[in-house]
């Protein structure tokens, strides 16, 4: 039998370390956050949703005495272009306030003090806020598709535009509010995003100059905002809506990745 | 071999510079098992600064933080798995219901739908809080906010609790509820309590032993009945003038040196002797006459804090 002796006296052992309590595992805690966020954007946030839905309504309004009716390259740009606007407005602009009155507040020690995935925190509140978007998005599509005679036909693919873009927008939103040094710039910063979703999204992109759509192309909604319009034609070209969806999950994946980023760095040390 | 029982907080030579200000110096602390642990000193004390760094939110600068034998400055996230954190802001929470609130804790410390659900059901019964279950903590007053928080804090139970200040606004009430729910679960599961206060009558009544820090630093850390032995003999007498003292009183002259004033108050602190003879002097004749109230008291926690050389006025914020 050999016996195993250590080389040097160990030293006393040192009572053993309590066990840890459990951790929130990243599904449930994503669910669980998402359930709440939800029930808080229904209290707290259905007065600007009305707001976000008349916003775009009286844009389609106001573009109706300047765009032709009838199926047409503009007419697709405003319709689609105003719906994806209710997203932009509370997915980027919301969020952005949220995160950054959050952060600026010190709420974001709650979290922080609780065994959650950072990834959790922040794809539950960025699923809650675009999923609170959809209702305000069909009211609009559907309005526009009507005021500016297009089909109605494929107004179904909002429901893979808003989740998509929503992804993107809210990534951006989130990422915006928590990297903001101030709540103010956050509050600015998301202002400024909405912004630039109505200019570059609502107009439509032939009437651009240049440079202007250089930067149409680089904000993630545009991509929604593509798909969307290409599905109001008598036969939609299934595969630029495909591929305009495809860029738009990816840009949306990227753009939560940096909101994961973003949290992980100011709400742990 | 034998061993001491494992502390549940060791702290040794914690330091924390914010920019030009040491808000810790060398902060060493050990707090047992089982028992409720005060940090009480004024505000700027550097006691939340502590607080954070031993919840893992803040890197210390020097210095080591274990909790129940885990190593805190290496491994912050271990933090969240070890205690429940009541801090000062509810704004995480405060568009919620008061149950949902609670329950998305639970859930977010690992718990199981049902089970974050049934111990939510639990805490809210336990603390009286069922009425308001139903209503967003943004709609309830201070204090009331306040108790739904703290029991956000209990569910998903945990060894250690660090409360920040967790009785700020609440109604005795409330505060009962507060102090019988720590208790209970120091009795039945040897929960470890972190008190944050600069309430002094409150250290003196829930806390078995206190730390007293001041400019960042330990003054002090003992029972409260021990801190107070320190000035045990003194007594404190506090006058409060109707109008301008009346100096012309030989003994008045003699008190308006030595006093703290502050405004129309004044305290002194002496011995049970000199202050029978200040008593009867100021209770009659034209010193009375100008006399609003008067109490000759014990002395407390913050008389001690004051003998140990607290740099600052008392602890009242």
């Amino acid at each position: 039998m050999t016996v195993l002796t250590p080389a040097t006296a160990a030293p006393a052992a040192a009572p053993t370390a309590a066990p840890l309590g459990p951790a929130a595992r990243l599904l449930p805690a994503l669910a669980a956050v998402y359930r709440a966020q939800l029930t808080r954007a229904k209290v707290a946030r259905i007065p600007l949703m009305f707001v976000a839905t008349f916003q775009s309504v009286g844009i389609l309004v106001m573009m109706r005495g300047v765009v032709d009716s009838g199926d047409n390259a503009s007419s697709r740009a405003v319709v689609a272009g105003s719906a994806v606007l209710v997203v932009a407005f509370v997915a980027l602009n919301l969020l952005a306030q949220y995160f950054g009155k959050l952060r600026a507040t010190g709420g974001l020690d709650h979290y922080a003090t609780l065994p959650v995935p950072a990834a959790a925190v922040v794809l539950g509140a960025a699923g809650a806020y675009a999923s609170f978007t959809l209702p305000g998005a069909l009211v609009t599509a559907a309005f526009g598709a009507v005021l500016f005679g297009l089909p109605l036909a494929h107004l179904w693919v909002l429901l893979a535009v808003v989740p998509l873009a929503g992804a993107a927008l809210s990534g951006l939103g989130a990422a915006l509010g928590l990297l903001a040094p101030k709540q103010e710039i956050a509050t600015m910063l998301g202002q400024l995003g909405m912004s630039a979703a109505l200019l570059l999204g609502v107009l439509p992109a032939s009437h651009l100059p240049g440079p202007i759509r250089a930067l149409r192309d680089l904000l993630p909604s545009t991509y929604g905002v593509d798909a969307f319009a290409d599905s109001f034609a008598a036969r939609p070209d299934w595969a630029a809506v495909l591929g305009d969806l495809g860029v738009c999950a990816g840009v949306g994946l990227l753009a939560l990745t940096l909101a994961t980023y973003a949290y992980r760095r100011v709400a742990t040390r | 071999m034998s061993h001491a029982p494992l502390p549940c907080c060791s702290v040794r030579g914690l330091t924390k510079n914010h920019g030009e200000i040491r808000a810790n110096d060398g902060v060493d602390l050990e707090i047992r098992q089982g028992e409720v642990f005060g940090l009480l000193g004024p505000n700027g004390a550097g006691k939340s600064t502590l607080v954070r760094q031993l919840t893992g939110l803040l890197r210390p600068d020097a210095g080591s933080v274990q909790i129940l034998g885990h190593d805190i400055v290496r491994h912050p996230e271990r933090a969240a798995r070890l205690l429940g954190y009541l801090g000062q802001e509810s704004t995480a929470l405060d568009e919620l219901t008061v149950a949902l609130a609670a329950e998305t804790t639970g859930r977010l410390r690992g718990l199981s739908r049902s089970a974050a659900r049934a111990e939510t059901a639990e805490v809210l019964a336990e603390l009286g809080l069922e009425r308001l279950a139903a209503r967003p903590l943004a709609k309830l007053s201070g204090g009331q906010r306040r108790l739904a928080c703290f029991a956000a804090t209990l569910v998903g139970e945990r060894p250690l609790l660090v409360l920040d200040e967790p009785t700020t606004g609440m109604d005795p009430v409330a505060r009962r509820a507060v102090w019988s729910a720590v208790d209970r679960r120091r009795a039945e599961r040897g929960t470890t309590v972190l008190l944050v206060t600069h309430n002094v009558i409150e250290a003196e009544t829930v806390l078995d032993r206190v730390a007293v820090l001041d400019d960042g630093r330990v003054i002090a850390c003992d029972t409260p009945g021990r801190l107070k032995a320190l000035v045990d003999g003194d007594v404190r007498l506090d006058l409060v003038w109707r109008d301008e003292p009346p100096l012309t009183v030989p003994a008045v002259a003699r008190l308006a040196d030595r006093a703290d004033c502050s405004g129309r108050r004044w305290t002194v602190r002496t011995t049970p002797e000199e202050a029978r003879e200040l008593v009867a002097a100021v209770t009659a004749g034209p010193a009375f006459a100008a006399l609003d109230d008067f109490t000759l008291a014990t002395p407390s926690l913050e008389d001690a804090y004051l003998r140990l050389g607290g740099r600052h006025q008392g602890l009242a914020k």
